[in-house]
């Protein structure tokens, strides 16, 4: 017997209504074009800027010019492309590092929640662990000990695959650290997602789930997992600028992003050097580096007030 | 002139959807010491309305668009401002909500919550105020008031809790108590021991009673006035042994039968068709219309709002002819 | 040999009590020997205030939880001796309705999706034409239109989300439902609607039901048989209407005088 199926109206999701709030949050609004139109910057305007790394002894510290739009450093390279390439550099760290996280974090904390009993004691003790030696220490070892590997799938990439090599060495550098800081940062992450799955295994709709005769394992990820995208959205949101300030920590300390890569952190600590004589190569860099940060941080707060209020609406 | 007279009270919500009447247009009276009842289904307004008399609406999105409600022949409610409605909140005029979980503070006592009000309003001092604590909740019902009244909410039953509330809404002898569905969250032996009470402690005091509910059969056994609401407004009113007797309007009857016990088993129950409207749109007419199966639907008016009319002595309808046939 | 067949179900709790390195505990007997017959087709009303252990015994019978004792048998299968993986496939027999109609949607997913996929577990994987045609089917046999397929549980009222719940309980094709105070949170005037709906599944559908509510008007309505329900034990039994009629326990009797009555003298 066949039915005639008239036309469905379409539903508004939760997700939807939060959009539309966030919506009438301007400075939320605003952070999302300024964030966007600098990754437009660092990753689209940048391939037709000069070389960062071309050093030009004899032009160095010049000032802004048709040339050298922002003028150049001490080694005569060119600050306006430096800073892009840079940018680069560190959105790209908090973008991945988060993804990183996030992935494991959500996973672990779901099993964690899920699970409970003895699974979930073990499993939190490791994350109590590994909360209390001191991050940046195991974010310094991670990366010693990560640069081996990246070099040997650098030599790989370059021989089997025949990329350039100067392309190819710029990303399994930076790598390491990615993935040091993304194998770290999930640990508040675990926490939030296995509380709200202990409260939400409760929840009828779950028991209405598993009493469909669902496996368990698909009750978590489809039913569970996708309730608990609320405060995760916002704790990802808010740790890609945490992220790279980790990054801009580690490279003003040495210990971040090696040369030729450059970051903002990079960038910051080489403009400090000369705070007093030629103040622009600290204070450009720093400029574009707050005004990121201020965006995604005013973001992450907007996307709070837009999901929190009604995350479950009655 | 009664203890309160409310006029014409309309209150809107200004939403991002539109302008919700909650309220639009209701009148009643509360005569010293009486129990009148309001009753409705979810979105009647019934709460609202007398959330609205206290000043307990968030404004925004709350507006009280219009009228008065003149308490002790002397002060209107609405208009009075913030410091007045103070003085009168909590101890003119009492309140006790329908959830007892969440009515009570859970990180205080029950006896800094208690006698809050007396310090407060009553300026007494701390030990005194606890005795007639002590001594309002021994009038309740709770045994062992010294020991107990150290306790904290949560080692309390909801019997238990709603008891400390009415302890806690009467302690400073008001004239009137709103009672916002009192019983509605407990058990059916809880609730008529409650019930009791509010009755007992009412006689004892000569407070006059608002009960909010949605069930008809608790409005039968200790309302003398019942306000039935619908949509905002109020449809029908009259005290309760007329209303059951006779009642008019064509919701109450539908009401009235749909009411399960009413009912004989095997058949199918009678049901209101439809839902209640939305209370975002203005309604052109009688708010009923739609799901009048009981009366006249065609009679129904559906260009000018029905006016609210006094059709016998002290039986009030909103005079739509569709819903008194 | 009755449908579903309960056996002096217990469900003990043990609650931990003294300080963090004691080793005693306080047990709660949350059902204390329940046994409970009902025949096919029969509608069994259970009637309790809270705390009387209903919701817990009703979990248990729905295999959410295991009992601490007894047994669970359902058309001679016992579901309670059955491993997790036959009692997995058998739970498609029988479903469940929540006092709740919020809590028991997903709040993510649309009308469409929770019964999709109620409905690819029974019948497997369908193609989209079939599956929208069963997922209207069964909109309209609990009263939606279909026209609302695509949206989510908080763009409806509370009686219309529990129609939706009611057709994701019935999507497996059930032959057994539990509803556990399914009208208790709705407004008076919704509450027949949803009594009748019931009413009229249960007749064209033959299903056996168990109908645990406070309410006793409604539970005397709707049900052929009442059980009441008791600090976990069953105080009486009896056909719905000479139980009303003619209490025998102390406590039915109490129950009984506590309901409010209109009174027209």
């Amino acid at each position: 017997m066949t039915n005639q199926i008239t036309d469905t109206e379409a539903g508004t999701s939760l997700w939807k209504d939060s959009w539309l709030r966030m919506r009438k949050n301007r400075i939320a609004v605003a952070s999302i074009i300024v964030f966007s139109i600098t990754c437009f910057f660092c990753f689209i305007v940048a391939w037709f800027c000069k070389d960062p790394n071309q050093v030009n002894l004899a032009n160095k510290f010049s000032g802004p010019s048709s040339e050298h739009w922002i003028g150049t450093d001490a080694l005569g390279r060119d600050l306006f492309s430096r800073i892009l390439y840079g940018g680069q550099v560190s959105i790209l760290v908090g973008l991945i590092a988060t993804t990183v996280s996030v992935t494991i974090g959500i996973i672990y904390g779901a099993l964690a929640g899920f699970f409970g009993g003895k699974i979930d004691s073990i499993m939190m003790r490791v994350v109590d662990t590994l909360f209390s030696i001191p991050f940046l220490m195991i974010v310094i070892v991670l990366q010693a000990v990560l640069s081996e590997w990246s070099r040997e799938t650098s030599v790989w990439i370059v021989s089997n695959l025949n990329w350039d090599k100067g392309f190819t060495d710029r990303i399994t550098n930076v790598l390491p650290l990615f993935f040091a800081l993304g194998l770290l940062g999930w640990l508040t992450l675990a926490r939030i997602v296995r509380a709200q799955v202990m409260s939400l295994k409760e929840r009828e709709f779950v028991e209405a789930a598993t009493s469909l005769g669902l496996t368990k394992l698909t009750v978590l990820f489809r039913h569970i997992i996708p309730n608990t995208l609320g405060p995760t959205v916002v704790y990802a949101t808010l740790s890609v600028p945490g992220f790279i300030m980790y990054e801009a920590t580690l490279s003003y300390l040495g210990l971040g992003v090696e040369s030729p890569n450059s970051s903002w952190g990079i960038l910051i600590k080489e403009g400090a050097n000369y705070l007093e004589t030629n103040s622009q190569l600290l204070i450009f860099p720093g400029i574009i580096f707050s005004i990121t940060l201020f965006a995604l941080n005013f973001l992450g707060d907007g996307l709070r007030d837009a999901l929190d209020v009604r995350a479950s609406k009655d | 002139m009664s203890l309160l007279e409310v006029n014409n009270l309309k209150t809107y919500f200004h939403t991002r959807n539109g302008i919700v009447r909650a309220v639009d247009g209701v009148s009643f009276s509360v005569d010293k010491g009486k129990t009148i009842g309001i009753v409705g289904e979810s979105g009647s307004g019934k709460s609202v309305s007398c959330y609205s008399l206290l000043g307990l609406l968030p404004m925004p999105p709350a507006k009280i668009e219009d009228g008065e409600a003149i308490f002790d022949r002397s002060t209107d409610l609405l208009s009075c401002g913030e410091k007045v409605l103070r003085t009168i909140r909590g101890k003119k005029i009492g309140m006790i909500f329908q959830d007892p979980m969440t009515s009570l503070n859970p990180y205080m006592r029950i006896a800094d919550q208690i006698i809050e009000p007396l310090c407060l309003h009553m300026k007494m001092d701390k030990e005194k105020a606890l005795k007639e604590a002590i001594h309002a909740l021994d009038e309740v019902g709770i045994p062992e008031p010294d020991n107990r009244i150290n306790m904290y909410p949560h080692e309390f039953s909801g019997g238990m809790r709603q008891r400390v509330m009415i302890a806690m809404a009467l302690i400073t002898n008001p004239e009137i108590l709103i009672a916002d569905e009192p019983t509605t969250a407990l058990d059916v032996t809880i609730q008529k021991q409650i019930l009791d009470l509010i009755q007992t402690r009412q006689k004892e005091l000569g407070t006059a009673v608002i009960f909010i509910t949605h069930d008809l059969a608790v409005i039968s056994e200790i309302c003398e006035e019942v306000n039935i609401m619908y949509a905002g407004r109020i449809v029908e009113k009259t005290d309760t042994k007329s209303l059951f007797r006779t009642p008019k309007h064509a919701y109450t009857r539908s009401l009235l039968k749909s009411i399960p016990a009413n009912q004989v088993k095997g058949e199918k129950l009678y049901t209101i068709p439809g839902l209640p409207p939305d209370t975002s749109q203005i309604i052109r007419g009688c708010a009923f219309r739609e799901r009048n199966q009981i009366g006249d639907q065609n009679e129904c008016l559906t260009n000018s709002r029905p006016e609210f009319k006094e059709i016998e002595p002290g039986h009030w309808v909103q005079n739509c002819p569709g819903c008194l046939s | 040999m009755p449908f579903l067949e309960i056996k002096n179900i217990k469900k003990h709790f043990q609650k931990k009590k003294g300080g963090l390195f004691s080793n005693s505990f306080d047990t709660v007997k949350a059902v204390d020997g329940v046994s409970i017959q009902i025949e096919k087709g029969e509608i069994l009303g259970l009637v309790g205030e809270s705390g009387c252990g209903k919701s817990t015994l009703s979990k248990t019978i729905m295999q959410l939880i295991p009992p601490t004792e007894g047994e669970v048998i359902l058309e001679n299968d016992s579901l309670t001796t059955l491993n997790a993986e036959k009692v997995r496939k058998r739970r498609l027999d029988f479903q469940m309705i929540f006092q709740d109609p919020y809590a028991s949607l997903n709040p993510r997913m649309t009308v469409w999706s929770t019964l999709k996929e109620a409905i690819i577990t029974r019948h497997g994987k369908l193609n989209h034409k079939e599956l929208e045609n069963k997922v209207a089917i069964l909109m309209e046999r609990v009263g939606l239109d279909q026209k609302f397929m695509r949206k989510y549980p908080h763009e409806f009222s509370g009686g219309q989300r529990q129609r939706i719940a009611i057709a994701r309980a019935l999507a497996p094709e059930p032959k057994l439902i539990i509803a556990d105070e399914p009208v208790s949170a709705l407004d008076v005037s919704i509450q027949s609607q949803i009594l009748n709906l019931l009413k009229d599944l249960v007749d064209e559908l033959e299903l056996t039901m168990l109908f645990i509510s406070h309410d006793l008007s409604v539970v005397r309505y709707i049900a052929d048989r009442i059980a009441v329900m008791y600090f976990g034990k069953i105080v009486e039994t009896g056909e719905a209407e000479s139980l009303m009629d003619n209490p025998k326990h102390e406590y039915t009797k109490q129950l009984l005088d506590s309901i409010p009555r209109i009174s027209i003298h």
